[in-house]
């Protein structure tokens, strides 16, 4: 079978797809916190640059791909905890407008100290570099890390599915995403719901982290940041307050980009951001609560 | 033996003072009434035992324990229950899992099986338990809040106007479950607009005016009108 009516490439699309399932992790833990704490972290990327700095320092130290990976993760969840107590936890119950500049400023404040420590060329993370390297799948050369991207965030979305809708910590933190107020007078534990939320947003931060690194080796301080913009678009196209338009948003973001820059000539895919951004105006012009929801209801504005 | 006291309380919300050095208790095995006009502070004090309205002045004391600056989810599980105003409830989960919810208010050591009471209850609540809650009528949204809050098997349960929008027959249902939930020990604070039926059910009722007690009666005062009018009125 072919794409090429398309000008398309199965390898294109494998790409594509794995991109979208990037993005569809980091969509998730943006929309998680978001539901609990009615915040959106604009600080995520600098989450996510942390943990690859925590990779390229595993890679320096010459500790295996997976410790190194648990590192990332540990890193990245530590930081969202510091992030959470410092920051979101004093301002819980501000405007939504004063937690997202709070989060502007955590981000270009993580930003900063990432360049001052490790300069503008930044370290690198080659760690998994070898998954940029084909598999033959029926006669179709499919890199590995497409293949690796999409299993892993099919098994994440997968086991936060089941966290969300069988057990009382996912009932609970489903319900403070819907009301939180009545939740707390249920008895559900406001700071266990919200440090929950941080953690796993902070793991699939982890994740994504792994996957990006993969293809963006040199790590600097500005990496993942046009991806969380990107993310934050799709989140925002797709629904931000329910958790799977906001995932098939990102999803749908990262497959846009995936597909287009593959299809694109070289000489015009500068201009793919561009596309992009016009393409979601032209969509919340059209459908201002969103892609993928239906449009009775009110969307909570920021 | 008073499960539930309310000691000089004020609630303040700025520069308005909602409740005024309001006493009250509750004993297990009663149902108090509280009714006033509308702005009277009925659910101020409701919120303010839940930990949820500023309390600026007086106690209140579960079992003879002081709830002042807890967190609602501590004062949930710490034994007292809210049916809040509106009901509240979770239309996009099912009714099940808004009773898994109450689950949550459950205390340390508490075994006591909170959903199938709230099932045996309320009978429907079971046969559309795998129903999105949204989809029930007013009326089994009531039995489901007040089931859910059955769930976390409280010692004190605190009702706010939950006759709001239901029909006469349907008034009826919840009132007699009142009834046996009072005959099965608990301590009912019941915040009603219905003034004449609250004073019928309720083994003492409160009028509560300007944030103020205003009058106490009893079950024999309901048919007395005049009474309940000018208490209103004052």
């Amino acid at each position: 079978m072919t794409l090429a009516f398309l000008n398309l490439s199965w390898p294109v699309f494998a790409d594509a797809v794995a991109l979208g399932s990037i993005y569809a992790l980091m969509a998730v833990g943006i929309g998680l916190v978001f539901g609990v704490l009615r915040l959106v972290n604009f600080a995520y990327g600098q989450l996510m640059m942390a943990g690859a700095f925590a990779l390229a320092f595993g890679a320096q130290w010459g500790l295996p791909n997976w410790e190194s990976i648990l590192f990332c993760i540990g890193v990245v969840v530590a930081l969202s905890l510091v992030m959470d107590r410092l920051v979101f936890r004093p301002l819980r119950g501000h405007t939504p407008a004063v937690m997202l500049v709070a989060t502007f400023a955590v981000a270009f404040i993580l930003q900063n100290i990432a360049l001052i420590a490790f300069g503008s060329f930044g370290k690198t993370a080659g760690g998994l570099a070898y998954l940029q390297e084909p598999w033959d799948i029926f006669g179709v050369e499919i890199r590995k890390i497409a293949i690796v991207a999409i299993v892993a965030a099919a098994a994440c979305l997968a086991a936060i599915q089941l966290l969300l809708t069988r057990t009382p910590v996912g009932l609970h933190m489903r319900a403070a995403s819907m009301d939180f107020e009545t939740a707390r007078m249920l008895g559900v534990r406001a700071n266990r719901v919200i440090t929950g939320a941080v953690v796993i947003s902070g793991i699939l931060a982890a994740v994504a982290t792994v996957m990006l690194s993969v293809e963006q080796t040199q790590v600097t301080s500005t990496f993942a940041l046009s991806d969380t913009i990107y993310v934050l678009m799709g989140v925002v196209l797709g629904g931000l307050n329910r958790p799977i338009p906001a995932t098939l948003g990102g999803f749908s973001i990262g497959f846009a980009f995936g597909l287009l820059g593959g299809v694109l000539p070289t000489n015009q895919s500068q201009y793919l951001p561009s596309f992009i951004f016009a393409a979601v105006i032209v969509v919340l012009l059209l459908r201002p609560n969103g892609l993928f929801t239906r449009a009775t209801g009110a969307v909570e504005r920021l | 033996m008073t499960a539930l006291a309310v000691e000089k309380l004020s609630v303040r919300y700025g520069a308005v003072d909602a409740v005024r050095g309001l006493s009250l208790e509750v004993e297990a095995g009663q149902i108090v009434g509280l009714i006033g006009p509308n702005g009277a502070g009925k659910s101020s004090t409701l919120h303010a035992i839940m930990g949820s309205a500023p309390i600026a002045d007086g106690d209140v004391l579960l079992d003879g324990r002081s709830l002042l600056k807890r967190r609602p989810e501590d004062v949930a599980r710490g034994g007292i229950a809210l049916v809040p105003e509106g009901r509240r409830i979770f239309g996009e989960l099912t009714v099940a899992e808004n009773l898994r919810l109450g689950l949550a208010g459950r205390r340390k050591g508490s075994n006591g099986d909170g959903l199938a009471r709230a099932y045996e209850l309320f009978p429907i609540l079971h046969e559309f338990r795998s129903r999105h809650a949204g989809a029930l009528s007013g009326g089994q949204q009531q039995q489901l809040a007040i089931g859910r809050a059955l769930a976390a098997d409280p010692a004190v349960l605190l009702l706010d106007e939950p006759s709001l929008g239901l029909a006469p027959k349907i008034v009826d249902v919840v009132f007699e479950a009142l009834a046996q939930i009072r005959d099965a020990g608990l301590a009912v604070l019941l915040v009603e607009q219905r003034a004449q039926r609250t004073v019928a059910l309720a083994d003492r009722s409160y009028v509560l005016a300007n944030g103020e007690l205003r009058l106490t009666l009893g079950p024999d005062d309901a048919g007395d009108t005049d009474r309940l009018v000018a208490a209103y009125l004052a």
